[in-house]
This record gives C-alpha cells, structure tokens and sequence, in this order.
C-alpha cells in the first residue's frame, strides 16, 4: 500500500493553464507549433486540390489523341502548374505541417525551439503560393517544374509567368530552410529526459533527415533562380553559352537541388508509415537501427546523384557512370527499408484500420516506383526511356503511390489527435480503394505509353498505334484516384464536427503524442514523462496495468487472507 | 534473352513491354538490357507484394493470437542487404557490358555506302567508328523543326555550302551514321525510338549519336524535351535508302539547292538595284 502511493500510476495530467484564445486574429498572430501545423496542413491540402484539378484537366486533354481542349500554351501553363503545385506547395509544406505538429509532441516538447520563426516560415509559404497562383490572372509560368533554361529566359518567354515562379521559389525556400533549421534545434537540444537518438521515434529520423536536405539544397536553387532572374532582366548570361555562360549550368544547379528535393519528398513519409505499421500489427518495428541507418544513407547519397537526370546532356561518360553507381547504391538502403516493413509485419496481429491500409498500400505502390527507378538509373535504358512518360509513371509512382499514399496513412493516424475525432472508417476504406485502383490504373499503363515512344510535355498525340487506348486508360484511372480523394475530403468534414469522439490513445499507439488529451492543450504536456525504450507509450500502459493488477492482487491477498482467518 | 511477358503477350503488344526495337542495332542492345532487368525486377516484385500479401492473410489480427515481439534479426538484416546489393552489383555488370555497345558506333557493313574514298567521309568529332569512317550529319534544333546538315559533301574549301534537309533525314543503309545534335535556340532532343539513345541539344554544346540501318525504311520520332508551345510538333523522320538511292538523292538535293542559291542570288542582286517601287517588284518575284 505504502509503495504504491509513492510511486504513483503514470496518468494523463494535461490541464490547460490558460484559455485557449479563439476566431480570426488568434489563428492569424498564433506561434503555437500546433495551430501553425494545422495551418500548413489545410493550406497546402487546398493546394493539393488545385494541383490535382489541373491534373485532371491534363487527362481529359489526353484522353482523346489530336485533342484540342485547351490549346498548347494552356497545355503548358496546366502541367508546369501542376507540377511546382505538388511539389513546391502540396507535399513539402504538407509534410512539414506534420511535422510542425508532432515533432514536438513526439519528443516531448512543448513548442518548437523558435515559435514566431516558426510562424514566419508559414506566412512566408502561404505568400509564395499565392504569388505562383496570383499569375493565373496574367500569364502563368509555361516551362515546366523545373524551368530549363534558355527555354525560361525572357529571350523565349518575356511574359512574367517565369518570374512569379522564381518569386515563389525564393519564398517557399526560405519558409523550408527557416522551418528545417527550426526542425533540426528543436531535435537537437529539445527531446525528452530519457529519449537518447536510439530512442528518436522514426518518423523525428526523417524529419532529421528531411531538414538537413533542405538546408543543403534550398541555398543552390536560392542561387539558381536568382541567377535566373538576373539573366531575365538584369542582362548577365550565367546560363547564356553564346556569352560565355553555359546553358548546363542551369540543370546541374537546379538538380543538385532537384533530387535531394525528390527524398524530401519520400523521406517524411517513409518516416510515417514507419510508426504507423508497428502500430497496427502490435509488434515493434522490425531492425529499428538500420530503418534510422538506412534513412541518413539514403540522404548521404541523394546528395551525389543528380547527374543522372542528365545523362542524354553532353555531359563525359565518367560523370554519367559517378552518378549511375551512386544510383544504384542507393536501392540498397531502400530495398532494406521495404524488406524491415515487411518484417514488421511478419508474425504481427494486423488491423485493417484505414491508416494501415494506406500504409501497405504505399509499401506496395512505392515498390513499383523503386523498381522502376532502377531501369531508369541505368545510363543505357535511360536513354531510351528519358523525358517520355515512363519517366512520369516512376515519379508519380513515387509521389502519389509513396508520398501521397503517406500522407494520407498520416491523416487517418493522427486526425483524432488534432481534432479529437475520429474519421468514418466505412468512407476511410472506400477512400483508400478508390485511391489505390486509381494509382494503378492511373499511372501503370503510362511504362507502357513511354515505352511505345510517347514523349512528356507534349500536348497532343497521334491516334497511332495503342497510344489513344493507353492515354484513355490513364484518364479514367485520374478519375477514379480523384474520387478517393474527394471520400476522404467528405469524410474530413464531416468528421470534425460528427465523428466518434477519440479520446487520448484510441490506436493504442507507442508514442509520446497520445501521453495528452486530443486535441493537446497549448503547452502539450503538464508532466513529461522519462523515456525508458523506442515506445514509450507501451511502458506507461504496462505501468498502469502492473499497478493496477498490484492493486488488485493486494485487496485479492488481503480478502484471501481474511479468508483463511476466518 | 527475351522477357517472359513478351514470350505470353500477342505480338501487338510486344511494345508495350519493352523499348521499340528493329532499327539500329543501339535500340536492340538497350532492349535486351531492359529485358534482363525487367525479368530481375519482375522477380523482386513478385517477391515484396507476395510476402505483403501473405503477412496480410496470415498475420491478420484473431482471437487467440499474439503479435510476436521480434525487434529485428542481425543475420536476416545482413542476409537480405547483401541479397540486395548482390542483385544491384548484377544488374551494374549488365549495364556496363551493355554500355560500350550502345554508345560506340560498329562499321560500315560491305554494302553500304562506299566511304574508302574521300576524304569527306572521314568521322570527324568525338564519336567514331573504329575505321575512322562514318556518314556524317550534323542534326540542328530550331523551334520548331529540325535540320540535317550533311558535313563533307561540299567541294568549298570552308565547308559551307554542305547539302541539308529538313524534317526529313535520307540516309544510306548498311552505313554507320554519326549525328553531331546541336540547338540554335532552346534545348531540344533527338530521339527516333527505333534508332536508340535520344540525345539533347544543347545550344552551345555538341552532343553525339549514331545509328547504323540495315534494311529500307521509314523510322519516325519526335523532339521529347520540352522546347515551347510547339514542342509536340517537333516531329524527325529518318528514312533509310540503298546506297544508290542515297548517291542519286544527295545529288539531287544539292543540284536543288545550288538552283535556290542561284535564285536568291538574283533576287538580292535585284533588291540591290531596286529602289522604292522597284523592291516592291522583287519581293512579288522572290
């Protein structure tokens, strides 16, 4: 009896210490790592809706050949904004809302270590997005995600398209390099008593992961587009061969920046489905150091191979096969982050929740996306299959099968935490099937379209061959995925007024963010508990069940012995 | 070395599974490299999604069954890394067998164009066959066409006045060919699939292909990197003929141009005569 009320059963203490300020002005001046997160999330989820609009206009353009829907400026305007959407407005800013919220949660915090940075990083965002979605009104940018100059000098494109994009390059950047420094201190100096890099849940390894590569590559591009932008109106010739610049120069700048970009990309969302499968089979993740290993490795290298977007440039052979074995290196570390996965679940107790059925599936897409990534890692096939639309079914395979499929296993997983209700599972599900036959009937039959000679980037086709059926299948499977899409924006809205409520823990989870109340109060936790392993929140419940059966094996032993008394 | 899939697909379909084929002996080597890979990668995926599966069946939550508390296995993890980098180091011998076979050119066969005299066949630039001897055409981007320039074929000492073409490229068969791709404006990129490796063109910068046909025929392509609105309109046919044709067709083209030449000539002999309404006259003649 003493004992026991010294050391008192683990609970969750959370007391809000002062009211919670609402409306307009509060969400507008707030530094709470939390509403900011929640602001990134909705943003960039807006801008997912806009990004995959224009997709969807880009299908029904290909869905007939010889089609003239939109005419080929529209064309170009359409897929260059598609592409810098998702990229530089959807799944960056996406990721780093999850990780706005829960890095610090996660490790036990109460905020990150620079709050009003933070807040900085989200207006300077939203601004940039606004300015790359300002110039729909003028004449939008038309070169393509990634500008290849000369093409986006002002010799061939005068209007101001290019510039909003270099305005909102600079100012997406400077929010991810403010908002990865902010990541990495806050990783750095702010973790839990007790919670040693050993102990770093996997999804705070890739957010590590993620802000080292965005402060490594946000200065190139920084520097790159400022170079455009000089070239455009100031009269230098950085990218100018004719007066001593170099047309090359501009797609070795920008995929330096480019590819670690594409593990910015996967890596956070690797990072998810790595908490969210030990969860769901109740088992701990298979080979935990080689999962953290292997995500630092797969930065490591992303760093070295950014050639390999350009091996039909004139660029000697050497540097080519540099950039092609380090292509290679890098399926190593990638292969063994699927087989752990995979071992995660070997001899698990699975439950088909809706965030486990997105995080298997993104196991099962990404597989195709990686093997994929070989044929085109290699310099021979490359040339061949470069810039046709083999090339945009591997990277769609990567960001919507991989990343997207990601980020929604993390919606479903944590939208009971920041709201305190859970989604509608029946809808959930649906969500997910729609989504997964979309991707597979979206994007599969487009190997086939790029290896039948169809190049990406071209507005129209000839009704030769297959090529008008491939294109037909691609669009319905747009439709299909857009409809998965649109269950779970129902079911988001729906659910945050009319779901079940959550309580703190309902997946029974094994991280520090289910140790508050859903939704946590502004400063997170009141006590912070001492990290003892990996999964924390496993040695609290084993805590409350061990006192709760000491309890009542005390009051057993003390009945039985009145028992025996009597 | 032919994929299984192209074994059991219908002919029609042979493309769909594998780069195209049957032109220059480039695109065949690329397609057996893509086969072996594909058959590699078929097997890797069979693999994943089949153990996926089986642990989705097998290990799906019951009554009366509890997760297993494994935390990893040193030897299983080693195991399946060095499986792993094994493949990879398979596939890199794959490729780089396959490498030099694609990028440098073979000779001439016995019945090509006969290019043992003069000097104007004589490869010039950083790819050559090795002879030495090669047909040489230098492949120009502009938005949005392109322009063959046949190197060698003028007797002017300054090398102007070569014979060219556009849109479509005659070549001779049997006959290794060498393409110097350079841009004017933007960057483009040669690629007829049929013929192999696609290349870009930078302005500024010459890149190099070749390819080498053996029988008669028309191979079509298109300008695949992004070069401005025009972009899917950038079309390239290359069209293979026997060597006599080929002879007969230069001459011809050169008799042709020589002919446009004469004509402009006058016409800015013309223009330089001409004053007020007199230029209005030359530009209704030329």
């Amino acid at each position: 009896m003493a004992t026991a009320a010294l050391t008192p059963a683990p609970q969750i203490v959370a007391r809000r210490v002062e009211p919670e300020q609402h409306g307009l002005m509060s969400w507008i001046t707030t530094t709470d790592h939390k509403r900011i997160g929640i602001l990134y999330l909705v943003t960039s989820f807006a801008f997912f809706i806009l990004g995959g609009t224009e997709a969807l206009m880009i299908r029904l353009q290909l869905g007939e050949a010889n089609n003239s829907l939109v005419s080929p400026e529209v064309y170009n305007q359409l897929f260059t904004m598609h592409g810098t959407t998702m990229i530089f407005l959807f799944v960056v800013p996406m990721l780093a809302g999850f990780g706005n919220y829960f890095l610090p949660l996660m490790i036990g915090a109460r905020d990150m270590a620079y709050p009003r940075l933070n807040a900085l990083s989200y207006w300077l965002f939203l601004f940039g997005g606004i300015v790359l979605y300002a110039s729909i009104f003028w004449s939008p940018p038309e070169a393509g995600w990634i500008s290849t100059v000369p093409l986006a000098d002002s010799t061939y494109l005068p209007s101001g398209g290019i510039d909003a994009w270099i305005f909102m390059v600079h100012l997406t950047g400077l929010a991810s390099l403010l908002g990865a420094i902010n990541f990495y201190v806050t990783i750095a100096n702010m973790r839990a008593p007790g919670m040693s890099w050993s102990r770093l849940p996997l999804f705070i390894w890739s957010i590590l992961a993620y802000s080292l590569l965005l402060i490594i590559a946000i200065p190139v591009i920084a520097g790159a587009v400022t170079m455009l932008l000089l070239d455009r109106h100031f009269g230098t010739h950085f990218f100018d061969t004719a007066e001593g610049g170099s047309a090359l120069l501009w797609q070795n700048l920008f995929w330096f920046f480019g590819h670690p970009e594409v593990y910015i990309l996967i890596l956070p969302a690797f990072g998810i489905i790595s908490e969210v499968l030990p969860v769901f089979a109740r088992k701990p993740i298979f080979g935990y150091k080689a999962i953290a290993a292997s995500t630092m490795m797969i930065s490591f290298l992303g760093l070295l191979v950014w050639v390999h977007h350009m091996f039909t440039t004139p660029t000697p052979l050497v540097v080519l096969i540099f950039a092609m074995v380090s292509s290679f290196l890098i399926a190593v570390p990638t292969g063994i982050k699927i087989f752990n996965w995979i071992g995660t679940l070997w001899h698990g107790s699975i439950e088909f929740t809706t965030p486990m059925m997105y995080a298997v599936g993104m196991v099962a897409l990404f597989t195709i996306g990686g093997l994929s990534g070989i044929f085109l890692a290699m310099i021979p096939v490359d040339w061949q299959l470069s810039d046709t639309y083999f090339v945009v079914a591997h990277i769609h395979f990567v960001f919507v099968g991989g990343s997207t499929m990601g980020i929604f296993a993390g919606i479903y997983y944590w939208f009971p935490k920041m709201t305190g209700r859970m989604l509608n599972e029946t809808l959930g599900k649906w969500s997910f099937w729609l989504m997964f036959v979309g991707v597979l009937a979206t994007f599969m039959i487009q190997h086939s379209l790029g290896l039948d000679g169809m190049p990406r980037r071209v507005y129209e086709y000839p009704n030769v061959g297959h090529l008008q059926l491939y294109n037909q299948i691609s669009t319905v499977g747009s439709w299909i995925l857009a409809t998965g899409v649109l269950m779970t924006i129902i079911n988001v809205w729906r659910s945050v007024k009319h779901g079940t409520i959550a309580g703190p823990d309902p997946w029974k989870a094994n991280t520090l963010e289910w140790y508050t109340t859903s939704p946590p109060p502004v400063n997170n936790f009141d006590e912070i508990p001492r990290v003892r392993s990996l999964e924390p929140m496993k040695d609290i419940r084993r805590e409350i069940e061990r006192q709760a059966n000491e309890g009542a094996g005390a009051r057993k032993r003390r009945s039985d012995g009145v028992k025996v008394t009597a | 070395m032919t994929a299984l899939p192209l074994a059991l697909a219908p002919s029609a379909f042979a493309s769909a599974f594998a780069p195209e084929t049957g032109g220059s002996p480039a695109a065949n080597h690329i397609s057996t490299l893509y086969n072996i890979t594909l058959i590699i990668a078929i097997i890797v995926f069979l693999g994943v999604e089949g153990a996926i599966i089986y642990c989705l069946v097998r290990f799906r939550a019951r009554k009366g069954h509890e997760a297993r508390q494994i935390h990893g296995n040193t030897k299983l993890e080693i195991g399946w890394t060095a499986g792993a980098a094994i493949v990879m180091v398979a596939i890199a011998i794959a490729t780089f067998v396959d490498l030099s076979s694609v990028r440098d050119p073979v000779n001439s066969g016995p019945d090509g164009l006969n290019l043992s005299n003069g000097s104007q066949y004589v490869a010039t630039g950083a790819l050559k066959p090795p002879n030495g001897r090669a047909l040489t055409i230098q492949v120009n981007g502009i938005q949005y066409i392109w322009r063959y320039t046949y190197l060698g074929f003028s007797s002017n000492p300054d090398g102007l006045g070569d014979p060219y073409a556009y849109y479509q490229m005659v070549v001779p068969t049997n006959t290794t060919v060498i393409l110097h791709v350079v841009s004017q404006d933007v960057i483009h990129e040669w690629w007829i699939p049929q013929l192999g490796p696609k290349v870009q063109a930078v302005p500024g910068y010459t890149n190099y292909t070749w390819f080498k046909i053996s029988k008669p025929g028309n191979y079509k392509g298109q300008c695949s990197f992004l070069c401005g609105r025009g972009h899917a309109r950038m079309i390239a046919e290359v069209t293979a003929v026997s060597p006599q044709k080929f002879t007969q067709w230069i001459t011809q083209q050169k008799a042709y141009l020589k002919a446009a030449d004469i004509q402009a000539e006058a016409c800015r002999k013309e223009l330089a005569k001409g004053q007020g309404a007199a230029s209005v006259e030359f530009t209704k003649n030329c």
